[in-house]
């Protein structure tokens, strides 16, 4: 790990045509190596950011360092560093994967002989391999993402950008895709994910920072950020819904239906409390389970928002 | 990027303009080829023996050049405002918009696969016209540089238009209500000579008389206009078009939000 950061953005506002402002004043460290989750609700700013930083959206005030190279005045440099996996499918569809690989290398200048040997590399590792020479609007949607990502890696990337990759993909191909990003990872390349799945940011990633109304509110490593959660919530499946529930000092005990009832328990107070006192009123737990994920709690906490954060930024994006 | 570095750049960025244009081969390369047949049938033979000669030239031979040209700036611009839209319009721009390739570079590439276009098609037109007449070119150095000019600045304006454009209708309305009035007023078909002055000195104001007759000069070596003023308004409208372009591209108007 080196002194200079993957990503350093300063004091970062950007206002577009129609008067929306997306991003007020944003600052933003992330560390080389990191695997870095930046959440937010709908219309936060997150796709603005991901947008300035890879050169999609002109950049309005304040600077962004990419390694130390400014996308202002070293933008080349600085984009030659950056592998992105948009949020929508933006390869030529008539294009095969492995034309669409091969390109994307070229247009970074790398070699055409060196771009086929990463090509089959990525599509091998993202099991595309039998797929490289159809036409892309044939892949299914788990196979067009997988194919974005191994665009991405195309020019080995020091800082690869995943924005919401794995939206509208079954669980085994994002299982698998989280593996390959994680072995990246693990090579040395710095990781920033957004993500509306939150248990694969609390699952996946090191350090986390929030964005709300295009300012960062929460700033912090994974482990600090869940550790602020005080209260967890849990579901209990019980055998009997004749007893009356017993009364637990700081814990509260809500019945949802005759074979269920629904706990807020204190980091506090263990757990084996709250099964004794509902084992001595006659009640038997069956089995539990987390009302939410941690960090989905923590984030409905913090963005004040009852429901968890959407795919998209089309709600404040012009 | 290294010298290197940007030329692979380049060359990946034309050579997948031009397996475009062969992966859509019957879009690309046979309608001009058709239409062009039908032009020296109809206007070549039919009409054409009937008419006699235009500046001293059978007219077959006179409209030779102008087709060619006229199907080359077509083409050129064609290709470059169709593939550039198209990529904005199914975001594959962004692919190039995210990488370091300067502006120009990118350009460049696209206006290389629209200028290749153009002169495969003008390539196929002369030979067709061969069909119809014997071609040879008088000078083909001056042959050669306009009809590459030509194709160089309706390029550029290709790339503006699919700029600018935002809905298909957009990259059809000046094709149809520009460029094609002002290249059959170019004097493809007919010498300025011909016209009332008030109407020759309106087609002044068209750079596609410039473009024709300067090629006309290469193939036949007659043309309406002094070949040194038919380049320096080829190349002043390649120098203008061209800046604007890069400056649309550098700012990221169209394409930036």
């Amino acid at each position: 790990m080196t002194s200079t950061p993957a990503l350093s953005v300063r004091n970062l506002t950007k206002t577009y045509d129609n008067g929306v402002v997306a991003l007020r004043g944003l600052s933003l460290d992330v560390a080389a190596g990191d695997f870095f989750a930046l959440l937010g609700p709908n219309g936060a700013g997150k796709s603005t950011l991901i947008g300035m930083i890879a050169s999609l959206v002109n950049l309005g005030e304040g600077e962004i360092e990419v390694f130390g190279l400014s996308v202002r005045h070293q933008r080349n440099q600085a984009m030659s560093q950056i592998g992105l996996v948009p949020q929508e499918i933006n390869f030529n569809q008539f294009e095969k994967p492995v034309e669409i690989l091969v390109n994307q290398a070229g247009f970074y200048g790398v070699p055409r002989k060196i771009a086929l040997q990463r090509a089959e590399k990525y599509l091998r590792a993202l099991s595309l391999w039998d797929k490289r020479d159809a036409t892309s609007r044939t892949l299914s949607g788990g196979m067009k993402r997988r194919l974005m990502i191994a665009r991405a890696m195309m020019n080995e990337p020091r800082l690869l950008i995943l924005d919401e990759p794995t939206a509208g993909v079954d669980i085994e191909i994002r299982r698998s895709m989280w593996q390959f990003v994680r072995e990246i990872n693990r090579t040395g390349t710095t990781v920033i994910l957004t993500t509306h799945y939150l248990e694969e940011a609390e699952q996946l990633c090191r350090n986390i920072a929030i964005i709300d109304h295009g300012r960062i509110i929460e700033h912090s490593p994974m482990r600090s950020l869940l550790a602020k959660l005080d209260v967890e919530s849990f579901v209990l499946d019980i055998d009997d819904g004749e007893h009356s529930l017993p009364a637990i000092d700081g814990v509260r005990l809500q019945r949802l239906d005759n074979g269920s009832l629904e706990a807020e328990v204190p980091k506090a107070i263990a757990l084996s409390e709250v099964f004794a006192a509902l084992h001595h009123h006659g009640i038997r737990v069956k089995s539990m389970r987390n009302k939410a994920n941690r960090l989905e709690e923590l984030f409905m906490r913090l963005v004040g928002n009852p429901a968890p954060p959407p795919a998209t930024d089309a709600g404040r994006s012009p | 990027m290294t010298g290197h570095e940007t030329w692979t750049a380049l060359y990946t960025l034309w050579r997948r303009e031009i397996m475009r244009i062969a992966r859509i081969w019957s879009q690309t390369l046979v309608p001009p080829a058709i239409t062009m047949t039908l032009y020296f049938l109809i206007f070549g033979k039919l009409i054409g023996a009937r008419i006699g000669q235009m500046d001293g030239i059978a007219y077959i031979d006179f409209i030779v050049p102008g087709l060619i040209m006229m199907s080359v700036i077509t083409n050129s611009y064609g290709n470059i405002v169709s593939s550039f839209f198209g990529a904005k319009f199914g975001k594959h721009v962004e692919e190039m918009l995210v990488s370091p390739m300067p502006s120009w570079v990118i350009l460049a590439g696209y206006v290389g696969g629209a200028v290749t276009r153009g002169l495969a098609v003008g390539t196929i037109v002369l030979f067709i016209a061969m069909f119809f007449t014997e071609v040879r070119l008088a000078n083909p150095l001056v042959t050669l540089s306009s009809v590459v000019l030509a194709a160089i600045v309706f390029s550029f304006a290709g790339f503006i238009n699919a700029t600018f454009a935002r809905k298909f209708d957009d990259v059809a309305i000046i094709p149809a209500f520009v460029l094609t009035p002002l290249t059959y007023l170019g004097g493809v078909f007919y010498s300025i000579s011909l016209l009332p002055e008030l109407w020759r000195n309106v087609s002044y104001a068209n750079p596609i008389l410039y473009m024709v007759n300067a090629f006309r000069y290469g193939v036949l070596g007659v043309s309406d206009i002094p070949l040194a003023v038919a380049y320096a308004v080829m190349i002043a409208f390649a120098v203008l078009l061209g800046g604007f372009s890069l400056w649309l591209l550098h700012t990221g108007r169209g394409l930036r939000s």
